[in-house]
Parts: C-alpha cells; structure tokens; sequence
C-alpha cells in the first residue's frame, strides 16, 4: 500500500515513502514465528488479547534490527505517531513509553495508507456515531467541526446519520470486548486524520505546488518567446566546450587535493568543535593570527583564488608585491572589486579615484594594461558602472595569476611562511580511552555487529560511550 | 491568423535545430565518462556521521536555513513566523526576528553578516539588519508577480532573488530597486545558487531546466536539462566548474559547466522520494541530499554511490548547508528541529 502521485511523464513518486516501510516492520512484529510475544491486557473489567507493552516493542525493535535503545525508542514513536500502533491506557497521548504502559497494533483496515485521504464523509459518520452513543462526549473541538461538516454536506446529511446508526447498531452484535477493540482503532484512526487543535499533523503535507507548468507553456510560446530562445541558443551554441575528459580529471584532481582540507571527511586539527567543544580551531584559523595553521598555508598554493580569497594570504601577497615593486596590481585589483560590489551611489567618485591613481598618464601608482583595454576602459569612464573597470581587472589579474602569483610561491617568503605554520595537536578526549579514531566519523554499528563477535565487552562499552556523547551535546 | 501561425512554427524549427546542434557540439567534445575517470580514485566505504547538535525552538516546519560566512552563525526560517539566528556551537539563539508573514520559504545570511533576508508566499523579499538593538527592516523588495523561493546576498548592497514568477531578479539594497531581471525558465525558479568568484549564478525551476546566467550580461549562458520533474535544489561545485541539481524525480545530477553536459546521475531505486536540498563538502567529494522520505542521503560524488544516510528526523528534511569551513553539515526538516553532524 504506498500513497503515490502521478508525476509528469507518468511515473510514480512515493508522497509518504515511510508508511509502506513502517507496514513492513509492524507486519514483521506480528509474525506468529519470530513476532512479539503477546499479552492479555487487563482494561478494567474487560480483558483485550493481542496487546503488548512499549518495553516489548523496544526490546523487540532492539533485538530484530541491532540498534540501540535511543534508536529503537525513536523508531517505535514514529509508528505510534503515524498510527501504526496505538495506546490503550491515554489514547490521546501518541507517544511510546517505555515501560508497562499497553499498545496494540491497528488493523490494516485504519492503516493511513489504505484509506488516504480521509473522507469528510467518514468523519461526519463517525462524529455522528459519538454523537448518538452518549449525548455530548464530543469534545468541543470536535463539535465545532461537526456543525462546520453539518453545513458543508447538509445534503447528504441523512445518509449520515443513517450509517452511524446503522454502523452503532451493528456493534451492538458484537462481544464487548471487540466492541471496545474497534472503538479504539477508530478513535486513533482519526486522532492521526484529523488531530485536535495544536496537535502536530503528521499528514500535513505542506504548500501544495501548483502544477502551473502545462498551463503556463502554451501562454509563453508565442513568436517572442521563440526569438528570445533563439538567441539565448545561437549564443549557447557559441560557446567553447572543453572535452569531458579533462574537466572531469579536474574534479577527481580537485577532490584529492582537497581531501586532508576536508573535515567531515578527514577531521581536523586540534579537534572539531562540534565533537570536542572546544573553539581552538576556529581561534587559530580566525582572520588574522599571528602564525596561521599548515593546512591554510599550503591551500594558498592551490590557487590564485584562495590566496586572494584568504585576507592573510593576501596581506603576504602584497607584502611580496612591495618588494617586487608590482603592488600597484594588487591594489588596483582591489579597488576594481570594490566598485564592482560597492555602494552604487559612490561609483563615479570611486572610478574617478582609480582613474587618477592608477590609469591616468603619470599616475602615482601606474598599472600596465594593452591599450586596446585601456581604450576600451577610458571610453567606458564617462559613463561609469558597476562593471565599467571588468576588462582591466581582468588583464591585471591575469598579469599577476601567471607572473607574480608562481614566483611568489617559490619565494622566501612563502616557504618561510609555510614551514613555521602551525601544525596543532590533536587533542584527546580524556573521558573514554578506549575511544580512539578521535578524529574521523564513527564506524556503522553495522561493522559493529562483525567486530562484536571478536571483543564483546568493548564494543558494548564503546556503543554506550556513543549514546552518551550524543545525548550530552543535545540542546 | 495563418501568417503568424506559419512564422511561428518557422520560428520554432529554427530553435529545435539550434538545439539539436548545441547537442551535437555536446556529444563532440564527450569523451569521457565519469567512472572512467574517477576509477583510479578509492572508494569510500560507508560514512557515518554522528548527530551532535539538535536545535529546539521553533514551533512550526523549518523550511530554510543558510549559514553565516563565519561557519558558527545560522539563521532559520519556519511557518511558525520567525526567523531565528543561532550561535550553532552554545546552541543558544542569539536574535528573533519576528516576520510579517508565516509563510516563509526562504533565508539567507548575507556575508558581513550584518543583514538576513527573508520571503515566501507574500512575493516580498524582506531584509533586515540585525546588527541593531532589535532587529530592523532595511528594506522591503517588492516587485516579483509570485512567491519567493530562493535568496542570497552578494554583499551589503546587492540581493539575488528567485521567485514563482519565473523569474531571478538581482537588487539594488540602497535604492531597493530591481538591478536586473532575468527571465527565460518557464517554470518556477525553485532555488538559486551564487558562483565561488561571484560573477555568475544558477538557477533550477519547475521547467526541469537549470540554468546558468552571467550577472554583468544579464542573459542566460547556459541551459541544462535531463531532469523529469522540478529541479528544488542547486548548488555549485567548489571550483565553480561544475553544478549539482536535486529534483521531484527523485535524483540528482551534476552538469559541468565548461563541456557544457550532464555528468553523471546519482540516483537509487530504492529512493523513491524527491530531493529538497543538496549541499557539499568542503573537497566537492560529499553530496549530502535531503529527501522527502525524512532522510539525508550520502552521495560520493565522484563514484556516484549512496555511502551514508542522516535520519533521525521525524518529517521531511526540507533543508541542508555545509558552513565554509566545513566543520560539518546541517539539515533542517518539518519536524521543527535543525540538527549538526559530523
């Protein structure tokens, strides 16, 4: 049973894909071989079979999946809260306790996913129902809705009201105990359908998206919409493709490179703040610092773009651009940026001060540029724009991406700075010593399962150190 | 009546022809697969990270989150009406801003950090700054015809915004006025994505397209299709080279923008749900993906293998970010909590 919508192109896109997988595990759990073990439960007077405490179902959850008793404690709520399984003692509570409190599973026949949507019609029924049964056990919530229904389908209104007496005197027949086994599915079939003001509605499926695309298409293409695409593709088609091979070569290069730069994947030095609680790292790696780490040194060296990315890397860049006598490119660089995202009320003045300082003839702080750009950027300055200096800082950029930017690499000064960066210490959480791998993502208690059967104890130990860390790092 | 039909379909000819040869130049320089060329690289195993954060505080769905430039920050937008800043690491929350509208779709924390921005279906894109005693409206950026999906800020002075309207638009914050108005999908604009060097961005929309736009031109560059359902989420690879999709059918994709093709498809049978976020790690090798089945799938970008899953959330997983030091990644779901792992 899944709940499906139709796609475009006909295919079937799972809406609630967890139900069919939350059928399949309460099918497993009542399964007369390996399923739980049943209980009689005592309501009362009147004794229901077939039930079975939140203790049981965790445990059971435990035992079949190899998980813990967090997860297992989670995993049982959500099929309480999707109403897979419901509580006899507070049926309006839909949260699993774990301990003697009594649960049953719900009949197929109230799954969500069987009857989904719920029908106004069956709601009207069934308030109807509780209605005739004891005058007034309706909470109030729930008479609003049944006079708001009592307007919306008036015309049927007989029908309803002919089907809850129908269905009331049918149960009637029945043994009391089943009797009272139907009521309760069908009341949390319905605490789930239609909750009780502020309760969580965990079939709200949000903002339904209107499907405008089939309507919007045939408005849009009219002969204005194909010349814009034609152009929009003469212009695509135009541009230069590079062979897949090599631009596939750069992410696999890439990815290596950034590999050890990569925290999630490698961990980091001294320890990651979120595991450790420690801010060290994010201190040593602030702006600015006296000594920068190893790791933000040698990312300098990646890339053009990461050195000027980083403003200590560019601090050093220009330092080394003094002493080369080329800073005024780095300079001019930076003003070209500032115009490009700058405030655009302060544009004219801000080109007007790049134009003297660096472009006019004789200027202070000269900057090399071909003159077929020159000209091009001159002409541009009386109507300055946000992207009037784009053509220049390009030729500088490139200016210093192939000269300065490989010379500056092999320089003193970079190797100095490299070899006294700092290489932090990993620090060790002191608490679990048997917790190594301190830096790296925890193994899947999957590979736990193969270890266990060499060194039971520790793994136990370790599984507990586990559900300790996380708990204590909840907010 | 007959003339303009015949023009048209004139007109239409001549476009399916030009698309036909920009596939033709695409098949041209496809030399190489992805699993050829990622065949030496090891493979990963299965990665499992640890949940170590969990963020109570908001009392309705979470539908976005964004990340401060400072990796310790994060702003959230829930239907509960409010915006919440986080300092992640205390988990305390540092600022409330109280919204307008409930019907938040979208977040962003611009990269001084000074400003957040938030919209949905009021078509308005809200800034504030939340640097002053209680936070205040900057700026409200009104001229979109739908919802607002998806912003980002390039800087103090400039927003880009993408809206139900079909539309991307790119703001002036001082005048807050509209700079440029991209226009070519032909769906919804679901989510945008700014490039590392800033001089162009991405879109993905209910057209199943994605596009890449330059911001000086203001015209579409480059289109991408391959999809078969809306594309929600886009994200750039960290060299800017190349671009993840995450769509309703279910898969994710990544195009490389300089051969101009998809790439490789990372897609499982058993998933059989639709994406709602995808986001990276630092190295480009990660693809974390939220779904709609309550889960954040692992992918291994260059193997294109599922290699981990996030769950611990009880509702659909309608966000995710990786903060630029990549310390970790975040997901944000319907169930009202955000949740850190590494």
């Amino acid at each position: 049973m899944t709940i499906s919508t139709v796609g475009k192109g006909d295919w079937h896109r799972e809406q609630m894909a967890c139900f069919r997988k939350m059928e399949k595990v309460t099918v497993a759990m009542q399964d007369p071989d390996m399923g739980m073990k049943m209980r009689n439960q005592r309501l009362l007077i009147t004794v229901i079979p077939h039930a079975m405490t939140g203790r049981d179902i965790i445990d059971w959850l435990i035992q079949k999946y190899n998980i813990c008793d967090e997860e297992a404690l989670h995993l049982g709520d959500m099929l309480v809260r999707y109403g897979y399984i419901y509580p006899l003692k507070e049926p309006r509570c839909l949260v699993l306790q774990p301990d003697e409190c009594p649960y049953r599973f719900q009949t197929p026949y109230f799954w969500t996913s069987t009857r989904w949507p719920a029908s106004e019609l069956d709601y009207a029924i069934y308030l109807a129902k509780k209605n005739i049964r004891k005058q007034g056990e309706l909470m109030d919530y729930e008479k609003e809705r049944y006079s708001v229904l009592n307007k919306r389908i008036n015309h049927t209104w007989d029908f309803v009201v002919m089907q809850a007496r129908e269905q009331l005197r049918a149960s009637k027949q029945r043994r009391k105990a089943d009797r009272i086994v139907l009521e309760c599915q069908e009341q949390a079939y319905w605490l789930i359908n239609r909750p009780p003001p502020g309760a969580h509605n965990v079939l709200d499926m949000g903002l339904e998206r209107p499907n405008t695309f089939s309507s919007r298409v045939p408005l849009n293409q009219n002969s204005d919409y194909y010349k814009k695409e034609i152009e929009t593709c003469r212009r695509a088609l135009g541009r230069n493709r590079v062979k897949s091979s090599i631009c596939l070569e750069g992410f696999v290069k890439y990815s290596e490179q950034y590999q050890n730069h990569d925290p999630i994947m490698q961990g980091c030095l001294p320890s990651n703040p979120w595991i450790s609680d420690d801010t060290a790292h994010w201190t040593m790696n602030a702006q600015v610092v006296p000594t920068p780490t190893r790791l933000r040194v040698e990312r300098w060296s990646f890339s053009f773009m990461e050195l000027l990315s980083d403003p200590m890397g560019r601090q050093e860049f220009m330092t080394y651009l003094e002493k080369e006598f080329s800073a005024e490119n780095l300079c001019f660089w930076q003003a070209c940026e500032d115009i490009k995202h700058g405030e655009n009320s302060k544009i004219g003045e801000k080109v007007e001060d790049v134009y003297k300082t660096f472009l006019a003839p004789g200027a202070v702080r000269w900057v090399n540029i071909d003159s077929k750009t020159m000209d091009k950027t001159l002409e541009g300055i009386k109507e300055p724009h946000h992207f009037v200096m784009d053509d220049a800082q390009m030729h500088i950029y490139f200016l210093m991406k192939k000269d300065s930017y490989p010379r500056y690499l092999k320089s003193d000064l970079y190797k100095n700075m490299l070899a006294k960066a700092v290489v932090p210490q990993e620090t060790k959480k002191s608490v679990f010593p048997f917790m190594r791998r301190q830096r790296h993502s925890s193994p899947s208690p999957a590979q736990a399962v193969a270890v266990a059967t060499e060194d039971d104890g520790r793994i136990k130990q370790a599984g507990q150190a586990g559900t300790n860390s996380v708990a204590g790092s909840q907010v | 009546m007959a003339a303009e039909k015949a023009e048209m379909d004139k007109l239409k000819k001549e476009c399916d022809a030009l698309r036909t040869q920009i596939e033709a130049a695409r098949k041209a320089v496809n030399d190489g697969s992805m699993s050829a060329s990622a065949g030496g690289v090891a493979g990963l195993g299965r990665i499992q990270l640890k949940l170590r954060k969990n963020l109570k505080g908001h009392l309705a769905k979470i539908y976005a989150m964004h990340w401060s430039a400072d990796s310790r920050q994060m702003v959230s937008a829930s239907q509960d009406g409010k915006l919440l800043i986080w300092d992640t690491f205390t988990g305390n929350k540092l600022v409330a801003v109280p919204l307008k509208s409930a019907w938040v779709m979208s977040v962003a924390f611009a990269p001084s950090g000074n400003l957040v921005a938030s919209g949905g279906l009021d078509n308005i894109c809200t800034v504030y700054n939340i640097k002053a005693a209680s936070p205040k409206t900057l700026r409200e950026l009104d001229a979109h015809t739908g919802y607002l999906s998806c912003c980002r800020f390039l800087s103090d002075t400039e927003i880009l915004t993408a809206s139900g309207d079909t539309t991307c638009c790119l703001w002036d914050l001082e005048t807050g006025k509209q700079k440029t108005v991209f226009t070519n999908h032909i769906g919804d604009c679901m989510s945008l994505a700014l490039s590392p060097d800033m001089n162009t961005f991405i879109s993905g929309a209910c057209d199943s397209l994605a596009k890449l736009w330059d911001l000086r031109e203001g015209a579409c560059k480059q289109t991408f299709s391959g999809h078969t359902s809306d594309i929600n989420a886009i994200a750039f690879f960290q060299n800017g080279h190349a671009i993840i999709t995450g769509s309703d059918d279910c898969s994710c994709k990544m195009y490389d923008l300089r051969s101009d093709q998809e790439v490789i498809t990372y897609q499982d049978p058993s998933l059989n749900a639709g994406v709602t976020s995808v986001a990276l790690s630092n190295s480009g090798r990660l693809i974390f993906a939220g779904y709609d089945d309550f889960n954040c799938h692992i992918w291994d970008s260059l193997k294109g293998e599922k290699i981990g899953v996030l769950s611990g959330h009880d509702n659909r997983v309608s966000c995710t970010g990786v903060p630029n030091d990549g310390m970790g990644v975040c997901t944000g779901s319907w169930d009202s909590f955000l949740k850190l792992w590494n």
